[in-house]
């Protein structure tokens, strides 16, 4: 469904993706793992057209990423941003509405308002939520709404971006779930960049683990732990000593 | 040796710096044409235009109010004190009227939109782009730079000549205070006199100035936040720039329309 093959992509100097080949299949969820700054984030922007790969080609259902009608490739796509990415500007129902009341088949703006409290209450939150503001919102409540915004539409496919930074352990926990069940009702193929390997556990079918540019190794959750890949160990057991060079 | 060594440094900062400025002008280029071309081009948010009609211009009322206002008393006071050195007293009205709905009414008023509005608008993307924002619109279908700069643009361009009007009349009403109340002039004359020597070429052509300076004010706004660096830092400085750059540009061309107009 999703396909990467040799892309590469470099900021000056800095050559953050030196070649990455990655395969996702229709109704899998897929977890990128890697240390900070590995090019985790750049691939997935990259597939979604925010950041052009100086090469290499990038497939969803077999069209070219890069190229036909741009709203019909994005309209395939819910994202969950790292810090939420909630515009600031507008009430939570606005936010989780935003596509609904915009473009081809947008909705009146009572059906739109029904259907987002629809998806705030699917992410566990109140109606009453509603016509506050982001900025109104704890860090998880936030993420809550990013989540419903994403999946408003019922999107094919669903990005999420460190859905658990800046959360405690319970709330990640919750978030981790939410994820799941979600990806599980709508069928969706779902594409995770973490480093957080409790949320690694809950979400993935399949795992990546991106290291210098290029995928170092992939395969079921369930073969992570046997995988004998020395850089895969170190990172999933969190070790200051092994093959990545960890700056003290 | 050490000062072929001097020299080669210094040409090479020269250059860097003109190539950094070429490159900075081109890309602020390509951002206008992207921008006028945008504004052609469906879907339209008109509710989002709404609402900067009203940030940009509305909110802009009091500060381009109170600047004229002064303005216009001063520059009463100035030209009375000059033209007494060769007996020209009378013709403090029309010189105000002239100089404010030419020249003070758009330059100033564009200065301190300038500060107001540009400043305003880079803080907005820049955090915008800093925090995911403008990623998050365009993963929405909705391109950013419809949804956030063509709204600012056209509301600051169509806002601007609006504030210029009313500064012009406020600039004019402060010369007839200050006329009337403190250099002893007759409120009738004073009033003749304004109208007398005004054109109608006066006043369109600051109309026509203001604009432009509307047009550059919220497009260095959003040129400076939409491609504002990282943290928090990344936004003082599109801030900054954004401020700066829109002052030097409304004198600049200030200056080009001045002699597109009053030359020929």
């Amino acid at each position: 469904m999703i396909t990467l093959q040799n892309v590469k992509k470099s900021f000056g100097p800095n050559h953050v993706l030196r070649g990455v080949d990655l395969d996702i299949a229709k109704g899998e969820s897929m977890v990128i793992i890697g240390g900070s700054g590995t090019g985790k984030s750049v691939a997935l922007k990259c597939v979604l057209g925010l950041i052009t790969p100086d090469s290499g080609k990038i497939t969803v259902n077999g069209a070219d990423a890069t190229k036909g009608d741009r709203d019909a490739f994005l309209a395939q796509f819910g994202m969950l941003f790292q810090g939420g990415a909630l515009f600031d500007s507008l009430s939570v129902w606005q936010n989780v509405a935003f596509r609904l009341m915009r473009g081809k088949g947008k909705l009146s703006k009572s059906d739109a308002r029904d259907l987002a409290i629809e998806k705030l209450r699917r992410v566990g939150l109140k109606a009453d939520v509603a016509d506050r503001f982001p900025a109104e919102l704890s860090g998880g409540m936030q993420k809550r709404v990013g989540l419903a915004r994403a999946i408003a539409a019922e999107p094919e496919i669903i990005f999420f971006d460190e859905p658990t930074t800046g959360l405690d352990p319970i709330m990640s926990g919750v978030i981790n779930e939410l994820i799941r069940e979600i990806v599980v009702e709508m069928g969706a193929t779902a594409m995770t960049i973490t480093h957080d390997m409790s949320s690694v556990r809950a979400i993935a079918d399949k795992v990546a683990m991106i290291h210098e540019g290029v995928v170092q190794w992939t395969g079921p959750v369930a073969d992570m732990d046997t995988s004998g890949d020395p850089y895969l160990d170190q990172f999933i057991n969190a070790r200051a000593e092994g093959p990545i060079e960890a700056v003290r | 040796m050490q000062a072929l060594t001097f020299i080669d440094n210094t040409l090479a900062s020269i250059g860097r710096s003109a190539l950094g400025l070429c490159a900075s002008v081109g890309r602020i280029i390509m951002f206008a044409a992207l921008t006028i071309a945008h504004l052609f081009r469906p879907p339209f948010y008109f509710r989002e235009f709404a609402q900067q009609l009203l940030t940009i211009g509305y909110f802009s009322l009091p500060v381009v109010g109170l600047t004229a206002l002064f303005t216009g008393g001063a520059l009463a006071l100035q030209i009375y004190s000059g033209g007494a050195r060769f007996n020209a007293e009378a013709v403090v009205p029309s010189v105000v009227a002239i100089a404010m709905v030419r020249e003070l009414g758009p330059v100033l008023g564009g200065l301190m939109v300038a500060g107001r509005v540009s400043s305003s608008i880079a803080a907005e993307l820049g955090t915008m782009r800093v925090t995911e924002q403008i990623d998050a619109l365009t993963t929405l279908s909705t391109n950013p730079m419809k949804y956030l700069v063509v709204p600012r643009v056209l509301a600051a361009t169509l806002a601007m000549p609006v504030l210029a009007f009313i500064g012009d009349v406020i600039g004019i009403m402060g010369g007839f205070l200050v006329g009337t109340q403190r250099l002893d002039f007759n409120a009738s004359t004073y009033i003749n006199n304004t109208v007398d020597f005004l054109e109608v070429g006066d006043v369109t052509s600051g109309l026509v100035k203001a604009a432009a300076f509307g047009f550059i004010v919220a497009l260095m706004g959003c040129y400076h936040g939409y491609n504002s660096g990282r943290g928090a830092q990344g936004v003082g400085k599109a801030t900054t720039n954004a401020v700066v750059s829109a002052s030097v540009l409304i004198l600049a061309a200030n200056y080009i329309l001045t002699e597109v107009f009053f030359t020929s």
